[in-house]
């Protein structure tokens, strides 16, 4: 996918002035914000299974060898095939490989960020295949040719009126208007492409090393029909979404829709071993799991190897003041919120990236609530730091700090300068209390005053003992 | 022996708003300690490290670990620049063991001021009153990294007059964030108008908080708007010197 990141400034501005942006993230977030909490309120040893959960990730990354080898050994000993892609264009082949090699025509998938993450459907839809998403959120993205805005509600930018319009394009009317109708007309239009599919590619939330099953977590069931009604599976997975075994999976599962959507449980949780075998009622021809690096294995042993426990919950961006103004696609990448805003500089470089870190106000409640306590605000303050190293921080605002680190340095020159700056302003706000304009301050006091000093600072106040 | 308190006088204290200060003196003294305001003091060094420019951090950090080490307690008003000192300080010398063991000596005797009067000196009253009904706003840094929610509002509680009503989304940031506030002033801008809808919901007629940097940018943007709200930093009415105005004075039209 192309990275549109430079544009972030841009995008905020058109995001921020579109009122039905507005009305579709506050709906959907207030709705993820309060089930959660009241879940977590409902259960005492949420904090407990946090730290159980940073703790199976840990190890898991201290072990990431071990544990895929093992998985992959498994997946084999199952019938399946694992393959191994150092990149996005390596998973691009593997996957395109298989699907030519199968005759493939239709293909159907059920949600991927990671298929997301290395362009999948546009390299399928280039040689020709017939691409249909089956998860309904990215059902309607792929309608409007748009990438996903959040990674568990890649439509939640859209409001229904704006999906029946969609809806009514792409199916022929007459147009529906309540969720209960239009969920039923993409049901409808759906049934039918998932026994017409040669291949079925889905994510997985978890790859278990002890089993070599791949397991997804949906609402629709559309991930479920995608991968036991296709002749071919496949799985598109990062390396880093191993666990050890299926009692980890548990642990996870009570973590995993209670951060993110504000579930108890998602709906369908379903667990794939392996191809069909004799006896088996339903089932794939073949399994095939491809791992993807991408970027990742870098990521271990360094700063940055917190941010691999992720498991894509999306509490992060729910709980972002900043997303919550100005959506997803501001970000200009596959993974937005503070997850993204890590993610998206170590995937796709720091060039293209330089506002994601840094429009983030580090209030800290993506920490708070990250179900494998990655410190995302450290996260994001230490790319600043690699930013600065690389020169890419605005030379005029590297020049404001050295100024300022300058006085900061000198205690009899700040208290100058304070003194000096206390007066100045209080000359200029005209007995109001207040100043209406900044010379300078352009980005204070076009939407801000500036509240006014008292004229002499605290530090020579005390210094003169005018204590009232 | 009373304790002697250093007190560290922030950045936006020390030019903006003094009578924060002395709020900050009066409770402090009021709470059996004696009070010195070392003059060799600057900045925390946070607005440095929010930049990722972790060299001026630490310069700025040793300065001010000299300058108050010699104190039983480090007192300041705000949380987000005592969580610099607390929880910032020692692991910018993951590296220099002899200033990790003096961040982490200074770190653990330093506090937020109205914390410190509730955690360690154990004040449950103040005797001070204000005539009005006032919104808490609680900022982010004090709020989860050090844990301050119900000490402003037990001594809140106890000021004479004054009327506590508690705004919804009190976990959401009012959007200030140090320099995001003037490099995403957009983005800023929303937030904060989000804040003030919450506020004018409660009726109340004063807004408080801990912490300057959110009290500025939202006195800010309310006098834009024209809101009467009054702002002033809890130690003001805590320490009975919530006298006149508040932050940034009256709004136009208001009848000053």
């Amino acid at each position: 996918m192309k990275v549109s990141s430079p544009q972030f400034k841009a995008k905020v501005v058109t995001a921020l002035a579109d009122p039905h942006l507005r009305d579709a993230l506050g709906q959907s977030r207030k709705g993820f914000v309060n089930g959660r909490g009241a879940l977590v309120a409902g259960l005492p040893e949420f904090e407990q299974l946090r730290d159980q959960a940073r703790d199976v990730k840990d190890h898991v990354l201290a072990n990431l060898d071990h544990y895929l080898e093992r998985f992959e050994a498994k997946v084999t000993a199952a019938g399946g095939q694992v393959h191994w892609a150092a990149d996005a264009e390596d998973a691009r082949q593997i996957i395109l490989g298989i699907c030519r090699r199968v005759g493939a025509k239709t293909i159907t998938k059920g949600k991927s960020m990671v298929s997301e993450e290395v362009g999948l459907n546009e390299a399928l839809e280039a040689e020709g295949y017939q691409v249909i998403e089956t998860d309904l959120g990215e059902y309607i993205i792929q309608l409007a040719g748009e990438p996903p805005s959040h990674i568990i509600a890649p439509a939640i930018h859209k409001t229904r009126a704006q999906v029946a319009e969609l809806f009514e394009a792409a199916h022929g009317g007459p147009r529906k208007t309540t969720v209960g109708e239009l969920v039923t007309e993409a049901r409808l239009v759906l049934r039918d492409k998932y026994f017409k599919a040669d291949v079925g590619i889905t994510g997985g939330n978890y790859l278990v090393a002890e089993t070599g099953s791949s397991v997804i977590v949906t609402n629709e069931g559309n991930g479920d029909l995608t991968q036991t009604l296709a002749r071919v599976h496949v799985v598109t997975s990062g390396i880093e979404r191993i666990v050890p075994s299926l009692e980890d999976v548990s642990l996870f599962q009570r973590l995993l829709a209670r951060s993110g959507t504000g579930q108890e449980t998602e709906t369908y949780t379903t667990f794939s071993t392996g191809p069909r075998r004799a006896g088996d009622p339903d089932g794939p021809d073949e399994y095939h799991v491809v791992l993807v690096d991408n970027g990742r294995s870098k990521m271990l042993g360094g700063k940055f190897q917190d941010m691999l426990r992720c498991i894509r919950c999306g509490a992060c961006m729910n709980h972002c003041p900043v997303y919550g103004a100005v959506g997803g696609h501001a970000y200009g990448w596959v993974y937005p919120g503070p997850m993204g805003s890590v993610l998206t500089p170590l995937f796709v470089g720091l060039d293209s990236t330089y506002d994601l870190p840094n429009a983030c106000t580090l209030n800290g409640r993506c920490q708070t609530v990250c179900p494998v306590r990655i410190p995302l605000p450290d996260l994001l303050r230490e790319l600043r730091h690699r930013q600065s190293l690389a020169g890419l921080r605005p030379r005029a605002e590297t020049r404001a700090l050295h100024a300022w680190r300058f006085v900061a340095e000198r205690p009899r020159l700040y208290r100058a300068a304070n003194r000096l700056a206390a007066r100045a302003l209080k000359a200029l706000d005209g007995g109001t209390g207040h100043l209406t304009h900044l010379p300078f301050g352009q980005a204070w006091s076009g939407l801000r005053d500036l509240p006014a000093p008292e004229g002499q600072t605290f530090l020579e106040m005390w210094q003169a003992q005018k204590r009232p | 022996m009373s304790p002697r308190v250093g007190l560290f006088a922030t950045c936006l204290m020390n030019l903006f708003r003094p009578n924060v200060g002395f709020s900050a003196v009066r409770l402090l003294e009021a709470a059996g300690c004696t009070v010195e305001v070392p003059l060799d003091q600057t900045c925390c060094g946070q607005p440095a490290y929010n930049s990722g420019d972790f060299d001026a951090t630490r310069a700025l950090a040793k300065q001010l670990i000299e300058a108050f080490e010699g104190f039983d307690h480090v007192v300041g008003p705000s949380g987000s620049c005592m969580a610099t000192i607390r929880k910032d300080y020692p692991r910018l010398f993951d590296d220099d063991p002899p200033w990790r063991a003096r961040a982490e000596a200074l770190a653990a005797k330093s506090f937020e001021l109205i914390s410190f009067l509730t955690d360690v000196r154990g004040l449950a009253t103040v005797d001070a009153a204000y005539a009005g009904t006032v919104t808490y706003l609680d900022s982010c840094s004090g709020l989860r990294e050090l844990g301050i929610k119900a000490q402003p509002r037990l001594l809140l509680g106890s000021v004479g007059g004054l009327q506590l009503a508690e705004m919804a989304d009190t976990e959401v940031c009012c959007g200030f964030g140090g320099s995001f506030c003037v490099k995403y002033p957009e983005i800023s801008g929303r937030l904060a108008d989000d804040k003030l809808a919450r506020i004018k919901e409660t009726g109340a007629d004063t807004l408080l908080g801990g912490d300057l940097g959110c009290l500025l940018h939202l006195a800010g943007r309310m006098k834009r708007c024209g809101s009467k709200v009054k702002v002033f930093h809890t130690a003001e009415v805590l320490a009975g010197l919530a006298d006149g105005d508040g932050i940034g004075g009256a709004a136009e039209g208001s009848g000053r």
